[in-house]
């Protein structure tokens, strides 16, 4: 019943995110926009698909958003060999253990999950994709405004450019200072302008949040008719009842 | 009963032949009367008498969509391919690559918490028009244990998505069994056949779910409606029908639930399937009330998200729990939470006798009655409140949450441990003779 | 660094001398500073220092799941007030669920729902930069 292990001591601190309060930017509402999420397509397979898998998603579900079976195949196919296959990397999650100090997490349903009490997923995501900055303490280079100390590297670093974060010293009220952010600076441009990188990674956002609930558009439409049927029904049971009712006092 | 007496006569028609056949061999048609054409009811029920059919029918929708969910679900805590857990990559399965999957699977989750609030409103009904009072201590005791069932249930059920939530709610809820003082540790790893929630833990808790607990459920509906319709339905006035009969021995203030309340609860329906459709259409999560955003995360064993907090129904419970912070007679302080959180779901089935109040319904109770009762409501919905925030959380920011939580606990049970003698000297109006309508 | 045994996370975490030096101040504060009382599960190894609750000080083997109901306590490693914790936090964890304070050793604050500091588990030095969590001796 003993198992054991063998550990190996090379870390020396637990890396979890920490949390706190935190101001989300407004994500632009993309959805039933066909073009902007082929665009975020795009963009996801060329640069997130090659860490993060997204296995509940099939290629051919991309049909959705007005792609054809043979434009799948042209542009978005790298991984796969048939559009009727999940969205699945071949990275092993185990080296990716080793390399990031974390296996990064399947995207397929991250806009669902990172919903807060400080906005949606879609917003989290936006601020997340626009927020990295230089940092020299971390192993990568990188940091985050959103998510404090990630594993994951500045993947669109080549489209916005490098930032450097400025904060300042705050009292918390505790005799503590705090730091508390006050704004980026774009140190060395990249290939977009700022508001072009914008744009992207809202496509990039809505693509994302198509991917987390592919139904929702349907599901809405479907509520629509399902309602007016009730509405439909609830005048004939009124009725009904009614008739029935009204010779009882 | 009547039923050995009159059999059904056949018309000469096909149908009326069959219905001969099948009475002569089996108890049809006395069935349908004594509960639905000559069950006789009270003529003034009003809103809150719906919710009694809308859980029947909740009942059904889980039990159906349940059927369907589970010839696509695997409840299996292995890695797939992708490195997801199997359970939770078969929900999104269902999600995406099951036809009308997504439907069925909203119905489900929606229903859970729909369940809950019917039951919630069917419960409060009760206690509005003292229908628990003699002679219905039986019914409401099954209905109690109804909701124990509920309440197991949707635990068990909450465990097989296999997301953070279900995880980390189900280590923790396990782990209340570890206070009790001897047998405690050995009774939680009992509980999940591991030292931790593990695929053993998924496999019986989706046994349970599925098969185990439905059983118990549905019998125990069916005792529910049976001591129902022996003594026969309350009323919002509290007052008994079957004294004042006409001279074929019907109540004069009584119709026959069928056709009457069939056709009354159809519109019921209707209006609650609405309700339940914009939800399941426009908000399907529910603002992370019904779906918790957290538990669209595969579970891990080695990290607790920074927040957890129980799934909303259970959050005034949760809150009792919490609030007993102190050992007792050197046992911990968590011992004692489970306790107070199991007394506080079982101080109701004594609700029958502890009730001495010469009016039932609180039409004619006193201020006492009204003003108790207003606060235990608003103390039930800000314990409920208070289970969704972390134990740090302030209203305002200013005012403390922990104490205040402590404060409604013990409210709470004050509001039924003084209830025989308050309910007894409260200066209730004269009940009338018949119903006012 | 977290590892798993049976099936629980298991932290090896690294203290600077002056996270060792901080435990000193937390000792009237935690509910049972030398670790008296009995670790029901499993036994720790023979000669932990009372105070850093190690065999070397400077390396902590825990078991990262709150003795209360379970979760597992997150880090917070900076000194001073942070969400959640006082105002003279010497680093440590805070548990998530029911907000049960631990130190840098994994002892438990006093007045927190949690009443035992977090479980040693059974482990073993087989060299310098190797552990063996499960077993007290070598070669057992």
């Amino acid at each position: 019943m003993k198992k054991t292990f063998l550990v190996l001591i090379f870390a020396p601190f637990l890396a979890f995110a920490s949390g706190g309060e935190l101001h989300l930017d407004k994500a632009p509402d993309r959805s039933g926009d066909d073009a902007a999420l082929q665009r975020g397509a795009k963009l996801f397979v060329n640069y997130c698909l090659n860490c993060h898998s997204a296995s509940y998603m099939r290629y051919n579900r991309l049909k959705d958003i007005g792609l054809t079976e043979q434009q799948i195949k042209d542009d978005l196919l790298y991984t796969a060999e048939k559009t009727g296959e999940l969205m699945r990397i071949s990275m092993q999650r185990d080296d990716a253990k080793v390399w990031f100090g974390a296996a990064p997490p399947d995207l397929t349903v991250i806009a669902r999950s990172r919903a807060s009490e400080n906005g949606t997923g879609p917003d989290w995501l936006y601020t997340y994709l626009r927020g990295f900055y230089r940092d020299q303490n971390r192993p990568t280079g990188w940091n985050n405004i959103a998510f404090e100390n990630v594993g994951m590297p500045h993947v669109l670093w080549e489209l916005q450019g490098e930032q450097v974060a400025h904060f300042a010293e705050k009292a918390d009220g505790h005799g503590n200072m705090v730091k508390h952010f006050e704004k980026f600076e774009l140190v060395k441009p990249g290939k977009l302008k700022p508001e072009e990188f914008d744009d992207a990674v809202a496509d990039l956002v809505a693509y994302l949040q198509y991917m987390g609930e592919p139904m929702a558009g349907t599901r809405k439409t479907l509520g629509m008719f399902v309602l007016a049927a009730l509405a439909v029904l609830f005048v004939l049971a009124y009725s009904l009842k009614r008739e029935f009712w009204k010779d009882i006092h | 009963m009547a039923s050995n007496v009159e059999k059904h006569k056949s018309d000469g028609t096909l149908v009326g032949n069959t219905l001969e056949w099948v009475d002569a061999r089996f108890p049809l048609m006395s069935l349908w009367r004594d509960h639905l054409s000559e069950y006789y009811a009270p003529k003034n029920f009003n809103f809150w008498y719906f919710f009694g059919s809308l859980a029947l029918l909740v009942l059904v929708n889980q039990i159906v969509t349940g059927i369907f969910l589970t010839m696509h679900f695997k409840p299996d805590a292995a890695l797939n391919a992708a490195g997801v857990p199997v359970a939770f990559a078969s929900v999104e399965y269902i999600m995406r690559d099951v036809p009308l999957g997504w439907i069925i699977r909203y119905m489900h989750s929606t229903g859970a918490s729909a369940f809950f609030i019917v039951v919630y409103l069917h419960m409060f009904r009760g206690l509005l028009y003292g229908s628990y009072r003699k002679p219905r201590e039986l019914i409401w005791v099954f209905g109690l244990l109804i909701f124990l069932c509920l309440m197991g249930e949707a635990f068990f059920g909450y465990l097989l998505p296999w997301g953070q939530m279900s995880f980390w709610g189900a280590q923790v809820i396990v782990n209340l069994f570890s206070a009790i003082p001897l047998i405690g540790p050995d009774l939680s790893l009992f509980i999940r056949g591991d030292y931790v929630v593990s695929d053993a833990t998924l496999n019986r808790f989706f046994s349970f779910h599925v098969i185990a607990i439905p059983l118990v459920l549905v019998g125990l509906v069916a005792a529910h409606i049976m001591a129902l319709h022996e003594v026969g339905s309350n009323n919002p006035d509290g007052v008994e029908i079957k004294k004042y009969k006409n001279d074929k021995g019907i109540p004069l203030d009584g119709i026959p639930f069928h056709p009457y309340y069939t056709v009354k609860d159809i519109v019921g329906v209707v209006v609650f399937l609405m309700v339940f459709t914009i939800v399941l259409c426009f908000m399907p999560e529910f603002g992370g009330y019904f779906l918790e955003y957290n538990n669209f995360i595969p579970a891990d064993p080695l990290k607790t998200p920074p927040h957890i907090a129980p799934v909303w129904y259970f959050t005034p419970y949760y809150s009792v729990l919490r609030a007993v912070t102190f050992p007792l007679f050197w046992i911990d302080a968590k011992f004692w939470g489970v306790v107070a959180m199991g007394a506080a779901v079982v101080i109701l089935g004594a609700l029958p006798w502890l009730d001495r109040s010469p009016a039932k319904s609180i039409r004619y109770r006193g201020p006492i009655f009204k003003t108790l009762l207003s606060i235990w409501v608003f103390g039930f919905v800000i314990l409920g409140i208070l289970g969704t925030k972390p134990p740090s959380y302030a209203f305002f920011g200013v005012i403390p949450g922990a104490p205040v939580a402590q404060i409604f606990s013990v409210y709470y049970f004050l509001f039924f441990i003084t209830m025989p003698w308050w309910s007894k000297i409260d200066k209730c109006k004269p009940e009338p003779e018949r119903v006012t309508g | 660094m977290t590892v798993e045994w049976r099936g629980k996370p298991v932290w090896i975490i690294h203290r600077t001398k002056e996270m060792i030096d901080g435990l000193r101040k937390t000792d009237d504060q935690v509910a049972d500073p030398k670790s008296d009382r009995k670790q029901s599960e499993f036994q720790p190894p023979e000669g932990l220092d009372p105070e850093t609750r190690a065999l070397k000080p400077e390396y902590m083997v825990v078991v990262g799941i709150c003795t209360h109901l379970g979760c597992s306590p997150s880090d917070k490693f900076k000194t001073g007030a942070e969400s959640g914790v006082a105002a003279d936090w010497q680093g440590g964890f805070l548990c998530p669920c029911h907000g049960s304070t631990f130190d840098l050793a994994g002892r438990v604050f006093k007045s927190k729902p949690a009443p035992d500091n977090l479980p040693i588990p059974p482990h073993v030095y087989l060299s310098e930069s190797k552990i063996l969590i499960g077993e007290n001796k070598k070669g057992a």
